[in-house]
């Protein structure tokens, strides 16, 4: 799977897509795939505030416990709370139905500094 | 001096198979190929093969070879005094404490073959030969030995097909000669993951001709150490290093089963028979957990206070839950005693269960 270009991408291998001042925010390709089959996830509540280079949960497979780290700053307005149902969707679906939390930005600009399709492919390349 | 990790005969084969390659006791071994999950959920369904050639493989022959054994060993050998029959047996020190775990087959007249875990292989070789008589036959057979475990409701099926229709399958916990597809093999049926299956000795520079002749059955899936961990923990089966180590005795351990009590002048036997009749101040219990994966070392509680550490822990595939395993108080380690387990930055409801926590199995009746 490819890495889409209609958002941008941290180095913590999480992707952000801005709609007006929410970002919807979730884990890359990448990510999924050195995970593995997802067990289980932690996600924070709607009203939740989250800063940029935190962590805002935690994600798990049968071998190992990530953090995930949020690329934007600002409140949590929605979650995707159907996702602990179908934790398969993070790795059948990780761009679209997989994703995680849905913020309301204090700071567009935060964006400006994150990572292009190709440059997160160049980054996972490199690293 | 480089710490260089061993690999199996195997391992251009599953570097071949896309393998996630990990360092396991020293050796590089796949812990996964197509995922834990769908690898567990294939043997306990169909079959899996797993490369398992970095265990150890001894050879103990000669006239005092019973004694030997017999003295080194906690269980009773003469229960295997026909051919071809095995045992489970735990390795004790003088005090009482836990060696290693690991299966003794009666191979041949005044043979014994002992295959212990690899991460145990050099100390439990220099254990044995430092108790060893001088007429008697040591032989570290791990080099030159491979072995792969089928497990699986379809296994027996698959070895058969394989051995050709002279062969007949050996009884549960026992092992016997095949050829395997021209290849010369010993093949044990015993294994580590609560389904029916063997475990196939070959001389190492055949595996590859074995493993690709396994595989060409679609219903065999190659399997990782990881899978390996939760069908295994999903039976309650311990792991050395995980649920006992030396700092334990079988009665904690919970492997009394292992050790009868009418057997003695064994290594440990005084030792042991002293925590019987005190009884074990801790348990290993069965844990399932609610609410998060629990992991070795996070803390197990009760009423808010850690009473003890997570020994062995997973996400369980097949019931979808956690699953683990506890040293606790002993009069915590009653089945149903609710306790909890501390998950990072939670703490999650846990409750004593007797092992095994999976029960239907193509092994159980």
């Amino acid at each position: 799977m490819a890495h889409p270009s209609d958002r941008k991408y941290s180095k913590d291998h999480e992707w952000v897509s801005l709609d007006g001042d929410v970002a919807t925010v979730g884990i890359s390709d990448f990510a999924q795939s050195q995970l593995g089959d997802v067990v289980f996830i932690e996600l924070p509540e709607e009203g939740d505030s989250v800063s940029a280079d935190e962590q805002f949960g935690d994600i798990e497979s049968v071998k190992s416990v990530s953090e995930l780290v949020s690329p934007v700053s600002g409140e949590i307005v929605e979650v995707n709370s159907g996702l602990v149902d179908t934790l398969e969707t993070v790795n059948t679906d990780p761009h679209g139905a997989g994703w995680m939390i849905k913020v309301r930005v204090s700071d567009a600009g935060e964006l400006d500094e994150l990572l292009t399709a190709e440059e997160y492919d160049a980054f996972i390349t490199e690293g | 001096m480089s710490d260089e990790l061993r690999a199996t005969t195997l391992y251009d084969e599953h570097l071949s198979l896309g393998a996630r390659m990990v360092p396991f006791a020293g050796w590089s071994m796949p812990v996964q190929y197509a995922g834990i999950i769908e690898e567990h959920r294939a043997v306990r369904s169909s079959a899996g093969v797993f490369d398992v050639g970095h265990m150890a493989e001894f050879r103990v022959f000669g006239f005092p070879a019973f004694d030997f054994l017999q003295r080194m060993f906690t269980n009773d050998l003469h229960k295997i005094a026909d051919l071809g029959h095995a045992q489970y047996t735990l390795m004790l020190d003088e005090d009482g404490h836990i060696i290693d775990d690991l299966i003794v087959y009666h191979s041949g007249d005044l043979e014994y073959l002992i295959i212990a875990n690899a991460g145990n292989r050099e100390s439990d070789f220099a254990w044995l030969r430092e108790h060893a008589p001088d007429d008697v036959e040591l032989v570290d057979e791990s080099d030159r030995t491979a072995l792969v475990a089928l497990q699986g409701p379809e296994a027996l099926r698959v070895v058969s097909e394989l051995a050709g229709p002279e062969w007949t399958p050996p009884a549960r916990f026992t092992l016997g000669e095949a050829t395997l597809d021209t290849i010369p093999a010993l093949v044990a049926r015993t294994g580590y993951t609560g389904e029916d299956g063997v475990e196939i000795l070959v001389g190492a520079s055949n595996a590859p001709a074995l493993w690709r002749a396994l595989l060409s059955f679609a219903e065999v899936t190659p399997a990782g150490l990881g899978a390996r961990d939760t069908l295994r923990l999903e039976m309650g089966y311990p792991l050395y290093g995980s649920d006992m180590d030396r700092t334990v005795d079988p009665i904690s351990a919970g492997l009394g089963w292992v050790v009868p009590k009418a057997k003695t002048g064994f290594i440990g036997a005084e030792a042991v028979a002293h925590v019987r009749e005190t009884g074990p101040a801790r348990k290993l219990v069965g844990l399932f957990v609610e609410g998060g994966v629990p992991r070795h070392g996070f803390p197990v509680l009760h009423a808010g206070e850690e009473v003890g550490k997570v020994a062995s822990g997973t996400f369980s595939p097949t019931l979808e839950t956690g699953i683990a395993t506890a040293y606790v108080p002993a009069d915590l380690a009653v089945p149903g005693t609710r306790l909890e387990v501390a998950i990072r930055r939670n703490v999650v409801p846990a409750t004593v269960v007797k092992p095994p926590f999976v029960t239907k199995t193509s092994l159980s009746a």
